[in-house]
């Protein structure tokens, strides 16, 4: 037997763990039923972030939705956060087993 | 010997991170220190308190607030004259408004090695001066954004000159920055404060200290009051590594940031000194208002002020409340503020 896969849009967002309250209520007004919260550390345009105490922490949240929803999510996240925060946001297209969840 | 035993771990810590060693304590060994040494100088605090009255504690529970409140704004024009633009004025203020409560765990300690006391209830003033400064650097960031719009709609108008002004492109900007700044309203911030580990865990402290008394915290005695000095050496060897990754940036950020990280916690501790004096506190309380007024947040601060003043360059009030005022106070400051707090008294 094979498997039936639903094809959704998988979005993720890097950032400043400052944030994770603020993006939660985004992501979630915006439509995305579900989210994946990470803790990560790493380096890029805002210098080095080592995630070593409060302050200098980074996020990395992951959104699995419909691709209109991610992309939503991802412009308004851009506009509100995007210049004054240390920020990356990237797409791909996953497959699901039960789309209903999304 | 010059140093007390902790200040000797925080220097280890700092030369780790220099010669590029891979010491790096685990993130979630961190997190269980801070937790211990808040709860254990509130327990601290609350067992002392437990023995005095409550009433006649309002007026220096007045005066921290007042004097945590009123920093940020003597501070704001020093920094727009010394050329940061108003959100970095603004927020490196609040830093400074706002309290180090591992500043005030060596200055315990300090007092303690040389036999000085102090109001057991000290801990209190430090729960009171966390939220006030910060506010005050809110309040100035939202009177600069307001200006600096009205200056902005201006001359752009002036700019466009018979051009017919695109009122509603202006106002989208500001509206813009406006709506995110709601994002981190009052109500936001209030309770990131409030009910922040720093602040909930040393008035939760304080509470269950009061509360149980010497006899009710007599079984957890020896984990939260006798491994104490311990505790904070380890991480005091955290925050060395920590303060010594940022000492590179000292670099870019230029003299100017170093001249403040010195100038400003010897200023700022004249007014402890004095208003520790005026409130009539003991040579050991003076010390303590004293490093409280000069020390600078570097965990409320800026997560506070980052949401709150995004516009703020975080890396450089970090630099200067982390990098700079924490080791100069711990290492230098002190024992100075120590000194005044007796010349002050005697």
């Amino acid at each position: 037997m094979s498997l039936i896969k639903h094809p959704k849009s998988l979005l993720v967002i890097i950032a400043e763990a400052n944030l994770e309250k603020l993006l939660i209520k985004d992501i979630k007004k915006l439509g995305a039923v579900g989210y994946t919260v990470f803790d990560v550390r790493g380096g890029g345009h805002s210098g080095v972030r080592e995630g070593t105490w409060e302050a200098d922490r980074t996020i990395r949240i992951e959104v699995i939705a419909d691709e209109l929803v991610a992309d939503k999510i991802a412009q308004y996240v851009l506009e509100q956060y995007g210049k004054d925060f240390g920020m990356t946001l990237y797409f791909s297209t996953v497959s699901v087993l039960r789309p209903q969840k999304f | 010997m010059v140093f007390d035993v902790v200040i000797l771990f925080f220097i280890l810590g700092i030369f780790a991170r220099l010669v590029g060693s891979d010491l790096r304590l685990p993130e979630a060994l961190y997190e269980t220190l801070s937790i211990y040494l808040l709860l254990a100088i509130g327990l601290k605090g609350g067992i002392e308190l437990s023995q005095q009255p409550l009433a006649s504690l309002a007026p220096e529970i007045l005066a921290a607030a007042v004097m945590s409140f009123t920093i940020p704004l003597l501070l704001y024009p020093i920094f727009r004259f010394a050329k940061f633009n108003w959100a970095d004025s603004a927020s490196i203020g609040a830093h400074f408004g706002s309290v180090s409560v591992v500043t005030f765990a060596v200055a315990l300690a300090a007092l303690a090695k040389q036999g000085i006391s102090y109001e057991s209830h000290a801990p209190l003033w430090v729960a009171v001066m966390e939220a006030p400064g910060l506010v005050a650097g809110v309040l100035l960031a939202r009177a600069a954004q307001r200006r600096a719009e009205a200056t902005q709609f201006v001359s752009k108008g002036v700019i466009l000159g018979s051009e017919p002004i695109k009122r509603t492109e202006v106002l989208g900007t500001a509206t813009v920055a406006l709506s995110s700044a709601k994002q981190g309203g009052w109500k936001t911030i209030a309770h990131d404060v409030i009910f922040g580990k720093s602040v909930l865990l040393l008035l939760g402290g304080l509470f269950i200290g009061a509360i149980a008394g010497v006899e009710g915290t007599a079984p957890i005695k020896v984990l939260f009051i006798d491994p104490f000095k311990g505790v904070l050496a380890l991480f005091l060897l955290e925050l060395g590594l920590v303060a010594g990754g940022r000492l590179a940036e000292v670099k870019k950020y230029g003299f100017k940031i170093l001249l403040l990280g010195i100038a400003v916690p010897l200023c700022l501790a004249v007014i402890g000194m004095l208003t520790g004096h005026l409130l009539g506190l003991s040579a050991g309380g003076v010390a303590i208002f004293t490093t409280l007024a000069a020390s600078a947040s570097y965990i409320a601060a800026p997560t506070a002020m980052r949401i709150a003043i995004p516009q703020a360059n975080a890396g450089l009030s970090i630099t200067l409340s982390l990098g700079i005022v924490f080791p100069f106070n711990v290492v230098i400051g002190i024992p100075i503020y120590i000194q005044m707090g007796l010349w002050i008294t005697s």
